[in-house]
């Protein structure tokens, strides 16, 4: 038997195994990835040197791609088939997306999520924000020269669970193993907190291109506290441009049917560069040549900022609302931390001053710190050890509920509740020897259930029959640490158990996320399975690793047989590991990760029992 | 302070994110504990909730839904306060009538306080509680009210 390696625990035992983990902010207008390197949060160059990658891909004939600046350089040229700002598609249907007469997309309407039509196909945003994703995985593997254990992707903290399942099936589709979606405010405290070291409450004011979030942060030695969050998942720049081209088109006598799809995007792009400009400069000329007319003229700074004002507004009373559910008032705040591209905008940040009646901090690169941030989480949870201990208490943005008679939300989880978190509620049948109970499960805030993103629809089935109200159905929402759902129904006396992890109704289901995954990587068969070799080496190593850092610590734990058997189990990993079999490996793994399932369970009672030693229940 | 203090300490021993690279098994029980863990703090942090949770303890559970008797000048104050509520059309008229239903709820509070921790009469807390669920239900709808007034 080969001499197996032991370490010291939680330290990693040699560089080479070391893992590669990378943080992702898939933005609206540009997406960027970062990595710890040498002990510091740094964004990844491309080979130009740039870190920003416009989110734009473009679908050429033939099934190839253009993506980031390339993509963005043909906007104007094919419209439809070149996909910007995606990331307000993701996880909605066609009715959700406001503003489509402004778009020169062509939507299809699909049950769940929209579709858009390209030269090469109907494409869903998923697709679409997958080939971002893979885009900036090359680009990390590039740079590392090795393949990448895990991502941290960002997400707005006001993104319900339909987005946030999309956006884990779009990293799922570009072959990363996503470690955590964390929020993007949170990630960006991360990267001022540690920097700063500070600690205090904390306002995260984040508006990006196509989204606003707000949070509210307690920060105290490592640990990141989400006090509430709030926001608006369809507010950002983007806006901003639009609201500048509304104004101009109305002050040119321009009525917007006679827009062709290029004068859209062309229109919209000069708006964007105009809006950029007058962060800097009081007035910049507009001028724009359309189909049927031209558009020249001086815009003024404080025309934008009139044409903008109802906009800002719309952050502030999202702001309002974030501080009254932490119960505290504007002048509790600390600090306020300004990221996102938009809050570049002059306006903002002197609404944003005036507001709060202090200077908001911008010394961290607005575009960048997110990214920054989910690097230093990703580099944590792929178990390199930085030093730094760091914990995130996440909330959920928004509350979570069931359809009741006459189409109300029974909320069974409040929004800003810490995740993660389960929470339970019982119902009843309503008929006679009723035998099934239909479940229709929400998101939002709003009484009626039409006002609320439904999320899934569930039977439970084989209630034994019973008079009205006398059966006990106890529904158990669980909410993971990634903000994702799942719906647990049981009827108490039959013990009768329906289950749901919440996707298919919007989303993609497993077998189509397969499917595409097939479709994209048929070619690479083989390249598949060396890498699926690779992989199940990796994890066999990682497991036995720290199974026997695990045996070293708390043995005693273990009576003699025990012991014998988890070695005994160690050791036919070891054996299969050798063999160039990736699923004899895995079956291997397994049986190790289930033989130690119960030494496990003991070894996190004795850290617990150690927390609280020495407490008795009224300090607890 | 010191709930708020335990709280974090225990999460930075159960959280799934400090398992997230010893599998799943390990993750998943580290997120049945890091689930307690967060419904104690939830229960404790609050005082309405923490106070029913006493009054469960020591054998006068609320049953809030079942036990819906209330005092009559209760009923009465309630009805004052739906009807001003409706009736209110500025700003002012609904900070006032937060403020009063707040100012309320903090009496009612240290009255709960002295049944249970001076008198250790738990029926009559429990009465208490029922009342104050009222009082923090209808501070909610008035807030939702200046919610919507704003921009």
């Amino acid at each position: 038997m080969a001499l197996l390696q032991l370490s010291e625990p939680g330290q990693t035992p040699d560089p080479h195994q070391r893992r590669i983990a990378i943080g992702i902010d898939l933005g609206t207008t540009h997406s960027l990835v970062a990595s710890v390197r040498n002990g510091a949060s740094e964004c990844l160059p491309d080979d130009q040197g740039r870190v920003l990658l416009p989110s734009v891909v473009r679908y050429l004939e033939g099934g190839r791609t253009k993506i980031g600046f390339d993509a963005l350089a043909d906007q104007v040229e094919d419209p439809c088939s070149t996909i910007s700002s995606v990331k307000r598609f993701m996880g909605r249907g066609i009715d959700d997306i406001g503003n489509r007469e402004h778009m020169p997309y062509q939507f299809i309407d699909k049950p769940g999520m929209v579709v858009l039509q390209t030269t090469a196909g109907e494409k869903s945003p998923v697709e679409v924000s997958a080939e971002i994703l893979a885009s900036l995985r090359q680009r990390a593997e590039d740079t590392f020269d090795d393949d990448i254990y895990g991502v941290v992707i960002t997400v707005p903290a006001y993104f319900d669970d339909a987005q946030r399942q999309a956006t884990k099936d779009a990293a799922q589709l570009a072959r990363l193993n996503v470690l955590r979606l964390i929020n993007e405010p949170t990630a960006a405290a991360i990267a001022y907190g540690l920097d700063n070291a500070s600690t205090g409450v904390y306002a995260v004011y984040d508006l990006g291109g196509g989204t606003f979030d707000i949070s509210i942060l307690r920060l105290t030695q490592g640990v990141f506290e989400v006090v509430s969050t709030g926001g608006d998942s369809a507010l950002g720049g983007d806006d901003y441009d639009r609201a500048l081209v509304d104004w101009v088109l109305a002050k040119g006598g321009v009525t917007s049917d006679t827009l062709t799809a290029s004068d859209k995007a062309m229109l919209l792009k000069t708006a964007r560069a105009c809006k950029e400009a007058l962060s800097t400069a009081p007035h910049v000329p507009f001028s724009v040549r359309l189909s049927k007319a031209l558009i020249n003229f001086e815009m003024k700074a404080e025309d934008f900022e009139a044409a903008s004002a109802q906009l800002t507004q719309r952050t502030l009373s999202a702001v309002r609302k974030a501080l009254r559910d932490a119960g505290l008032n504007r002048d509790e705040i600390d600090g306020v931390v300004m990221v996102g591209g938009s809050t570049r905008m002059p306006q903002v940040r002197q609404a944003v001053a005036t507001f709060f009646g202090r200077e908001p901090l911008t010394n961290l690169n607005p575009d960048e710190v997110v990214a920054l941030g989910a690097a230093i989480s990703a580099n944590q949870l792929a178990g390199n050890n930085t030093g730094a201990d760091l914990l995130l208490l996440d909330v959920i943005p928004l509350s979570l509920g069931v359809e009741t008679m006459g189409g109300l939300v029974e909320r069974i989880v409040p929004r800003n509740q810490t995740i993660p978190t389960a929470m339970a509620q019982d119902f009843t049948t309503y008929q006679d020897g009723q035998t099934a109970l239909a479940l229709h499960v929400v998101q939002g805030e709003r009484d009626l259930v039409a006002d609320c993103r439904s999320l899934a629809r569930f039977e439970l089935r084989g209630i034994p029959p019973m008079v009205a109200g006398a059966a006990r159905i106890r529904v158990t929402f669980t909410v993971d640490a990634d903000g994702l759902l799942s719906v647990n129904a049981k009827e108490q006396v039959s013990g009768v158990e329906a289950r749901i992890d919440v996707k298919p109704s919007y989303g993609l289901s497993d077998d189509e996320i397969a499917q595409m995954l097939q479709d994209s990587f048929s070619t690479a068969q083989q390249d598949m399975k060396s890498r699926a070799l690779v992989e199940a080496q990796v994890d066999a190593d990682r497991m036995i690793l720290a199974i026997q850092s695990a045996l070293a610590a708390d043995a005693d734990l273990l009576c003699a047989d025990e012991r014998t058997q988890v070695e005994r189990l160690i050791i036919v990993l070891a054996e299969a590991r050798r063999n160039n079999d990736a699923a004899g490996i895995e079956a291997a793994t397994q049986s190790l990760a289930k033989g130690t399932e119960a030494f496990a369970a003991q070894r996190m009672n004795r850290g617990i029992q150690k927390a609280l030693a020495g407490k008795n229940i009224e300090s607890v | 302070m010191q709930l708020d203090a335990r709280w974090k300490k225990l999460q930075h021993e159960a959280h799934p994110d400090k398992f997230a690279a010893q599998g799943p098994a390990a993750q998943r029980l580290a997120m049945q504990w890091s689930v307690r863990i967060n419904e104690a703090y939830q229960r404790l942090k609050n005082p309405l909730r923490r106070a029913s949770y006493l009054c469960e303890l020591h054998g006068a559970p609320i049953n809030a839904e079942n036990n819906t008797a209330m005092p009559g000048d209760f009923l009465m104050q309630q009805m004052e306060w739906r009807e001003a509520l409706d009736a209110a059309d500025s700003m002012e008229n609904l900070n006032e009538i937060a403020l009063e239903a707040k100012l309320n709820g903090h009496k009612l509070l240290l009255k709960i306080e002295k049944f249970l921790d001076a008198e250790k009469d738990f029926a009559k807390a429990a009465q208490q509680v029922r009342s104050l669920m009222f009082i923090e239900r209808f501070v909610d709808e008035v807030d939702d009210r200046i919610d919507l007034m704003q921009p």
